[in-house]
């Protein structure tokens, strides 16, 4: 015990002395925690868009007039011709054309219908997409408000398209803000980077220096050498953590709606998950730079796999089973239910089981592989 | 009991055979060299017996424990500086020498006579960074923390590769010192000029042990006599020799050329009428006592011709 003592006496020693690495490890999550929210922002607005009117009448003016008051969409030009307008979306300076064919209010009001032409830039897929789906939704409304309804005879008026009308309420996130959804996805990512990578790259460091030989003809045991390594990233990632809370009240005005007590809990489990990643890293790489790609390659496959962007429902099937293979996963949406949805340890104590199997196999294959002597 | 021993110990890389059949034994308070050039595998026997590296046959014991079986126990007793510097250079030399103290379960204080000559040396720099030591600094702060613990057998990788000429004499005494106390001490060094300062060597070449004795007796087996040769055209005299039936051997060493004749019985004069055929401008010749690095390279030419 007493060794352990001195051992994690050294490593914290080490920590505070190595300064670009603290800096790193508590300003990079404030940095990201405050910035990438912000940034990662799936709404869409500024749609640009481009209006090739045919008709000229006093219903395509309305419309056009609908679609600027909208607030999504920005009218970059009004060309002559379709082609003209598809020139612009070459170019990039418009993501969609909406064409309005010659005899819009004419048909509109002899036939009560009539075709309009949306062309979209696909290349951004999300804006393209949503753009679309407000275009048409700005279009339907449209269509309802037009005054020609009542001039058609009331046989057909009683043909109206549909009586159903839908109201939705945005339980847990009322006005569907991304920061509430994103924020605590981000934290997570920043404890597995602390967890997971830092304290790989610490323990390959011991390697490529050559210290670690010198501790293995000592007396130190195996466990007291890992166990001096795991801790002392432990303590740094629930302070990381907490400093992530903090930021998520302050800035965003974030409390976690459930227990503190059930967050931390799985925030220490999560973490001796992901250590036990880093551990078994190390145990792999020879040299930091090593350890550095095998790090990148799974913190991409974490940071897309995981739910944070995009979620996990939504995947193809192979996909989604595999995202279930990363602890990141799990954390994600505790932290989620936890922070907004308030869930307790009742509802969420399948995902602790879960992460505390991460936490054991992780540890083990980590334990397994390293060996003090070749 | 011997302190160490090895018995038929080899190790291989792949294909490439680091240690060859290796045996040998050292006694207890004996300073024993292994010496040979780079990649005679002399840092793989050192990892074998601090217990670092598994060897694929053989058996080797420290102070009589296994190397495998006890490793534990043999931890405790020895001291290990590896030939590249590996002390924790963001800690400062006190940091680093009170870290290797208190894991061994000991202080500075406890063993502090130990140390104290070589300690005292780099105790103004206490609270430098070990990484912003000098190379010489490095080594008498690697060589402290090796002997924090009282080890009973020291193992010394190169401890003097890369440091001056000053440094070296000095370390060379600090061992004297050591032994002195009664540690055994392992040395491995490529300087065939340190193989002197030894009680026994050990004469390496590709994993091989060519020669186990004490320095005088190496020498003293020196088969012929050897003589120095030297002239104004140095190079062209050692071509001329070398391609010379009655010349044995003929190698260079600083100014002069070692030679050795085919014939048993040779004196300066047989030598004189060899070398006036080439007509060499200022020659001069002497006989000399051999040194380490003849018996050194004699041992090399046998082993090869062996092959």
């Amino acid at each position: 015990m007493k060794v352990l003592r001195f051992i994690l006496q050294k490593e914290f020693r080490q920590i505070f002395r190595d300064k670009t690495i603290l800096a790193m490890m508590f300003m990079v999550p404030t940095i990201q925690l405050i910035i990438l929210p912000l940034a990662a922002n799936f709404e869409v607005k500024n749609v640009n868009i481009v209006y090739v009117d045919h008709d000229h009448s006093s219903y395509s003016q309305k419309l056009i007039n609908k679609i600027n008051s909208s607030g999504y969409f920005h009218l970059v030009a009004a060309p002559a011709s379709y082609l003209e307008g598809l020139k612009l979306i070459e170019t990039g300076d418009a993501d969609l054309i909406l064409e309005i064919p010659s005899g819009f209010e004419r048909n509109l009001v002899r036939e009560g219908s009539q075709k309009v032409n949306i062309a979209a830039d696909a290349i951004n897929g999300t804006k393209s997409n949503i753009g679309n789906a407000y275009l048409s939704v700005v279009l339907a409304d449209f269509s309802k408000d037009l005054d020609i309804r009542f001039k058609l005879p009331p046989q057909s008026a009683s043909i109206s398209p549909s009586l159903i009308t839908l109201t939705s309420t945005n339980w847990y996130n009322p006005r569907a803000e991304y920061k509430y959804y994103m924020v605590p996805g981000i934290l997570v990512l920043l404890l597995t980077l602390i967890g997971g990578f830092i304290s790989a790259l610490n323990i390959v460091k011991e390697k490529e220096i050559g210290t670690i030989e010198q501790i293995n003809v000592t007396p130190i045991q195996k466990w007291q050498f890992i166990l001096g390594k795991l801790i002392p990233f432990w303590i740094v990632g629930t302070i990381v953590f907490t400093v992530g809370l903090i930021i998520m009240y302050v800035i965003y005005g974030i409390f976690p709606a459930g227990s503190l007590l059930v967050l931390y809990i799985f925030a220490g489990v999560y973490l001796i998950a992901v250590l036990g990643l880093g551990l078994l890293i190390s145990t792999f790489a020879d040299t930091q730079l090593q350890a550095m790609f095998i790090a990148f390659f799974f913190m991409m496959i974490f940071t897309l796999m995981s739910g944070l962007f995009t979620s996990t429902d939504s995947m193809p099937n192979w996909a989604r089973v595999m995202s279930q293979f990363t602890p990141v996963t799990h954390f994600i949406k505790v932290v989620r239910l936890i922070v907004l949805k308030g869930s307790g340890l009742n509802e969420v104590g399948k995902e602790l089981l879960y992460l505390i199997i991460f936490a054991i196999v992780l540890n083990a294959l980590a334990i397994y592989n390293y060996r003090k002597t070749s | 009991m011997p302190a160490v021993t090895l018995k038929n110990i080899s190790k291989k890389y792949g294909d490439f055979v680091a240690v060859d059949d290796v045996s040998f034994e050292v006694q207890k308070g004996e300073l024993f060299g292994l010496i040979g050039p780079d990649g005679a595998g002399k840092t793989s026997i050192f990892r074998i017996l601090t217990t670092l590296l598994l060897s694929d046959g053989g058996s080797a014991t420290v102070q009589g424990h296994d190397v495998v079986k006890d490793f534990q126990e043999i931890r405790n007793k020895v001291g290990y500086m590896p030939g590249k510097f590996s002390l924790y250079q963001d800690l400062t030399v006190k940091e680093n020498l009170n870290f290797f103290a208190t894991i061994f379960g000991t202080t500075i204080d406890e063993n502090y006579e130990l140390i104290k000559d070589i300690y005292d040396q780099i105790k103004p720099f206490n609270d430098r960074r070990a990484g912003k030591l000098s190379g010489g600094m490095k080594q008498k702060l690697a060589l402290c923390c090796a002997l924090i613990h009282k080890p009973e057998v020291l193992f010394l990788d190169e401890p003097t590769t890369g440091v001056d000429v000053v440094s070296r004499s000095e370390f060379w005494e600090m061992l004297g010192k050591l032994k002195e106390q009664q540690i055994t001490i392992v040395v491995s060094t490529p300087y065939m000029d340190e193989a002197k300062l030894c009680d026994r060597i050990a004469l390496m070449q590709n994993g091989k042990i060519m020669s186990v004795d004490t320095p005088k007796q190496i020498i003293k087996s020196f088969p012929k006599p050897l003589f120095a040769v030297k002239a104004k055209n140095i190079y062209k005299l050692l071509q001329d020799l070398r391609n010379d039936q009655e010349i044995e051997s003929c190698d260079a060493f600083g100014e002069f050329l070692h030679i050795t004749l085919v014939a048993e019985n040779a004196n300066e004069e047989a030598i004189h009428s060899i070398a006036e055929k080439y007509n060499p401008e200022n020659f001069e010749v002497k006989k000399i006592e051999p040194t380490i690095e003849d018996s050194f390279i004699r041992l090399m030419r046998e082993q090869s011709d062996l092959k």
